[in-house]
């Protein structure tokens, strides 16, 4: 049986499925709960500075997009960090981590910018018995205006800095949390990482409109007639998420940092997809707070099934395992060929793989054979594009066939090479000259 | 006295007075606004969709169906009336499941197509609801042409027609437009007078003249309508009914069933329909099947579809055949009668013969059953009359006993075309009448503006 017992930067969960800092962790109530269905851990909802607390809209906090059948596929929100009084929470969480001392409780905290902030919230936090603070550096809206927030994660000065002050005044390991909101996701990083932080927890949520009513011709979610940008959520922002963390595990300068993978995980496929691009553990919310916390069950019973199927014997065994395979485009091989196969058994004949090839891509996919409808890959024309097999509507029937070597490819003529060659070294790079002279 | 269903004889009132109208309750009931969106997410928007080929007006499915899930039920309903004016009835009476439904590649996939007939009725139903009009008349063209018949055909061709700008008298036998969609289709397929509502629907449009009460060959002839009109379009449809050729068949209680379904459309009060205890309905098709599952829901205790081929041999869908097996009646397979037995002159009972196929040929075998009944209803196929065409000029050409035309709907006849049951060629289907009613029309209309 495969251990997912999980040890993030010396805090111990049972399984690696955190709720993520959000709404489902904002009191002792819904923690209580999400302990009860199966999570290893939660980082609570964040804690800003004694005294009155922020206030929410009192609208609509969420918008949304849906899929087929309305599945939610991403969220948005404008809700701020806790509004509940600071000594209400570290009181609640003193209890939940005294009440269920197996499962890691995380503080996420946002103060402001400000030494004495944060060297006077600290010991606070430490004296729940928090296993860890998450430093909210993402926040997209409300607080960053205020100078907290995204607006700190913005800026890797400030993140350097602010890191460093906490590893200065606690000894509960520091993770820091990044906002997506930027061009370079490693350069937070690597300052997060200079100022000595544990590790780095990625994504916060996407500055995002998901909507406009195009009644009142207002963005959505809507107040009173006016909208806001929110962070938006969901498996929509899976692939964003997943690259920022591949970027960070491969990057030489913070490689080796702990990573708590965020953004969109709703199965335990996402969570393997995330730990083994380079994540520690994961922290999930979106999918929480359209199913509730049941869909834990899920996530661990999938990911122990997935290890035993597959001899992982620890979620040391998985980490990290497709990192060295994240590379950049020029190193891809181009004298590898793969061609469209589709399935005739399972094909249902809808034609999308025909029609997406005919008029947006090579013309490589017929719809009539003899007068007979019937969707076959024209290998001369195929370049092995997969859009193909990404607008079948089954699962495996289109799949792509790579060529053997030495094979010949009816498109190009010529037979596959044996030889590894990218785009550096092609004669058709103007750079690659410069290298060979 | 046996009360209800036991009663001896064809009488009313067999069943509780509220249970006649559950019983004829719609078949399909509609689709609400969150049906209607989970079912159209189910579509894939198939390239070169099969459902769109296999419909005989070939409605773009995929289309309509992608505009009621993005939340334009009315731009839905105009890409089915485009094709189809008659959508909102064939919606309920389309065999789907032999036709767009069956092709579903969810079919394939899953056995379980999307509901299209249903996503049609949905469209149709916002558009008719605000009786949205879609076609603005062309400008006037002066020309005139009379269409024989307000059934599916000819109200498609006149609203066709009327939209190109000419002037579109139907003449029409019956009291009533609609034609078997007012008169024969089975009432739980066609509930709260709908047929009504999509005459006055497609009649809107203005330019057709509806005359009631004017049969071909009683009150006025081709001719005059030939020399009164630019063309004749001839939708008429069939006007006999096959003959069981069975002896004994014109006793009481043998009745037509085209002629009881029609009776029982028009009835304002379903208790008072009388029915008999024990029904034999004659015949494999959906006019079997709909005389059958009615004849039960009016009250009746044993009703049986005697069939004289096999399962695989019916017209009637295996849909239609399944609704009646849940509705309580007995389908039998190779029997074809051979003597209805009447005492006192009604139907008692009916003797049939057992069938086998020799070959291609179907023959008796000799052997017999007898079936006590005291209804019997003929639904062995209806037959065109041509000899209300015939009473003067020149005749017209037939095939097969039914009206002969040309791809585009021309008959043998200058200036006259035709469609629906009444040509040969086609398959007794509302929406086939729909298509050969416009595309008649469409074919008129380039010979009226292009001759």
């Amino acid at each position: 049986m495969a251990d997912i017992r999980n040890n993030f930067v010396g805090i111990k969960s049972p399984n690696p499925f955190w709720l993520a800092s959000a709404p489902p962790t904002d009191k002792a109530y819904n923690v209580v709960r999400a302990f009860k269905a199966g999570w290893g851990g939660v980082v609570w909802k964040t804690l800003g500075e004694e005294g009155p607390p922020v206030v929410n809209v009192n609208g609509p906090r969420y918008g949304a997009i849906w899929g087929a059948d309305r599945r939610l596929l991403g969220l948005n929100n404008i809700e701020l960090i806790t509004d509940r009084d600071l000594q209400t929470n570290l009181r609640e969480m003193k209890q939940v981590k005294m009440d269920w001392p197996d499962r890691a409780l995380i503080a996420s905290i946002m103060v402001p910018c400000v030494e004495e902030s944060w060297k006077s919230i600290l010991p606070l936090v430490e004296e729940t018995g928090a296993d860890g603070i998450e430093l909210n550096f993402g926040c997209p809206h409300g607080m960053s205006e205020r100078g907290m927030g995204a607006a700190v994660g913005q800026v890797p000065e400030y993140i350097e800095m602010v890191v460093r002050w906490c590893k200065q005044y606690t000894r509960m390991p520091v993770i820091t949390k990044l906002t997506p909101n930027i061009t370079d996701i490693r350069k937070p990083a690597r300052a997060a990482h200079a100022g000595g932080t544990d590790a780095v927890s990625l994504i916060n949520t996407i500055n995002s409109i998901t909507g406009v009513d195009l009644d009142s011709f207002a963005p959505m979610p809507t107040i009173d007639g006016k909208g806001s940008h929110g962070g938006y959520c969901g498996p929509a922002v899976k692939p964003i998420a997943m690259n920022m963390v591949a970027e960070i595990a491969r990057d030489p300068e913070t490689r080796g940092l702990p990573i708590s993978g965020i953004g969109g995980i709703t199965t335990w496929r996402d969570a393997a997809e995330f730990m083994a691009l380079g994540a520690g553990n994961v922290q999930v919310c979106t999918a929480a707070m359209t199913y509730g916390f049941k869909i834990v069950q899920e996530m661990i019973a999938g990911l122990e099934n997935w290890m035993d199927e597959k001899g992982h014997r620890s979620l040391d065994d998985v980490i990290g395992r497709a990192t060295p395979n994240v590379t950049d485009w020029q190193y891809l091989n181009l004298n590898y060929v793969a061609k469209a196969h589709i399935d005739q058994d399972a094909c249902i004949k809808c034609g999308r793989c025909h029609i997406a090839c005919e008029d947006t891509s090579h013309q490589a996919i017929t719809n009539m054979v003899d007068g007979v409808r019937h969707f076959e890959v024209i290998e001369a024309e195929c370049v092995g594009c997969n859009l193909c097999v990404n607008v079948c509507p089954v699962d495996n029937c289109i799949t792509m066939e790579p060529l053997a070597v030495g094979a010949m490819d009816q498109r190009t003529g010529k037979p596959v090479s044996p030889i590894y060659a990218n785009w550096t070294t092609h004669p058709n790079n103007p750079m690659a000259k410069v290298a060979a002279e | 006295m046996p009360e209800g269903q036991f009663k001896e004889g064809i009488v009313g009132g067999r069943l509780p007075a509220d249970q006649y109208a559950d019983n004829f309750s719609d078949l399909h009931p509609p689709l609400d606004h969150h049906e209607a969106l989970v079912e159209s997410d189910r579509c894939y928007f198939c390239y070169d969709a099969p459902c769109m080929n296999a419909c005989p007006t070939s409605i773009d499915i995929p289309l309509f169906i992608r505009q009621i899930s993005t939340g334009n039920p009315i731009g839905s309903a105009k890409t089915i009336f485009d094709q189809n004016i008659l959508g909102g009835m064939c919606a309920r009476v389309c065999p789907t499941e032999t036709l767009c439904e069956e092709v579903c590649v969810r079919e394939v996939a899953e056995g379980k197509p999307v509901q299209i007939g249903r996503l049609q009725r949905y469209a149709t139903d916002v558009a008719m609801a605000e009786n949205k009009q879609f076609y603005p008349r062309e400008t006037a063209t002066g020309k005139t042409i009379a269409v024989v018949g307000a059934g599916p055909a000819g109200l498609a061709a006149a609203h066709r027609l009327a939209r190109h700008g000419h002037d579109v008298t139907i003449l029409e036998a019956r009291p009533k437009a609609g034609g078997l969609n007012e008169y024969g289709i089975a009432a739980y397929k066609s509930v709260d007078n709908f047929a009504q509502a999509e005459v006055d629907y497609v009649t809107a449009i203005g330019g057709i003249d509806i005359q009631n009460g004017k049969a071909l060959g009683r009150d006025y002839q081709l001719s005059d309508l030939t020399r009164n009109y630019d063309a004749v379009f001839l939708g008429m449809g069939l006007g006999g009914v096959n003959a069981l050729r069975a002896d004994g068949e014109d006793a009481a209680g043998v009745t037509n069933a085209v002629e009881f379904i029609a009776e029982l459309r028009q009835a304002s009060d379903l208790s008072g329909l009388p029915v008999g205890r024990r029904v034999v309905v004659i015949g494999g098709g959906m006019t079997a099947i709909d005389a059958a599952v009615q004849s039960k829901l009016l009250g009746a205790e044993e009703v049986t579809i005697c069939y004289r081929r096999g399962q695989e041999h019916m017209n009637a869908s295996e849909f239609e055949q399944d609704l009646a097996a849940a509705n309580g009646v007995t389908i039998r397979h190779w029997l074809q009668p051979k003597r209805v037995i009447a005492e006192g002159g009604k139907v008692s009972a009916i003797e049939l013969e057992y069938t086998a196929l020799n070959g291609d040929r179907l023959a008796g075998t000799g052997e017999t059953l007898t079936l006590t009944a005291d209804q019997v209803f003929k639904a062995i196929g209806q037959s065109f009359v041509p000899a209300a065409l015939n009473g003067s000029g020149a005749s017209i050409d037939l095939e097969a006993g039914r009206i002969k035309v040309d791809a585009e709907g021309r008959t043998s006849l200058a200036k006259v075309w035709a469609g629906g049951d009444c040509i040969f060629g086609g398959d007794d289907l509302t929406v086939s009448a729909v298509a050969q009613g416009r595309d008649a029309a469409e074919s008129i209309h380039r010979s009226l503006t292009q001759g």
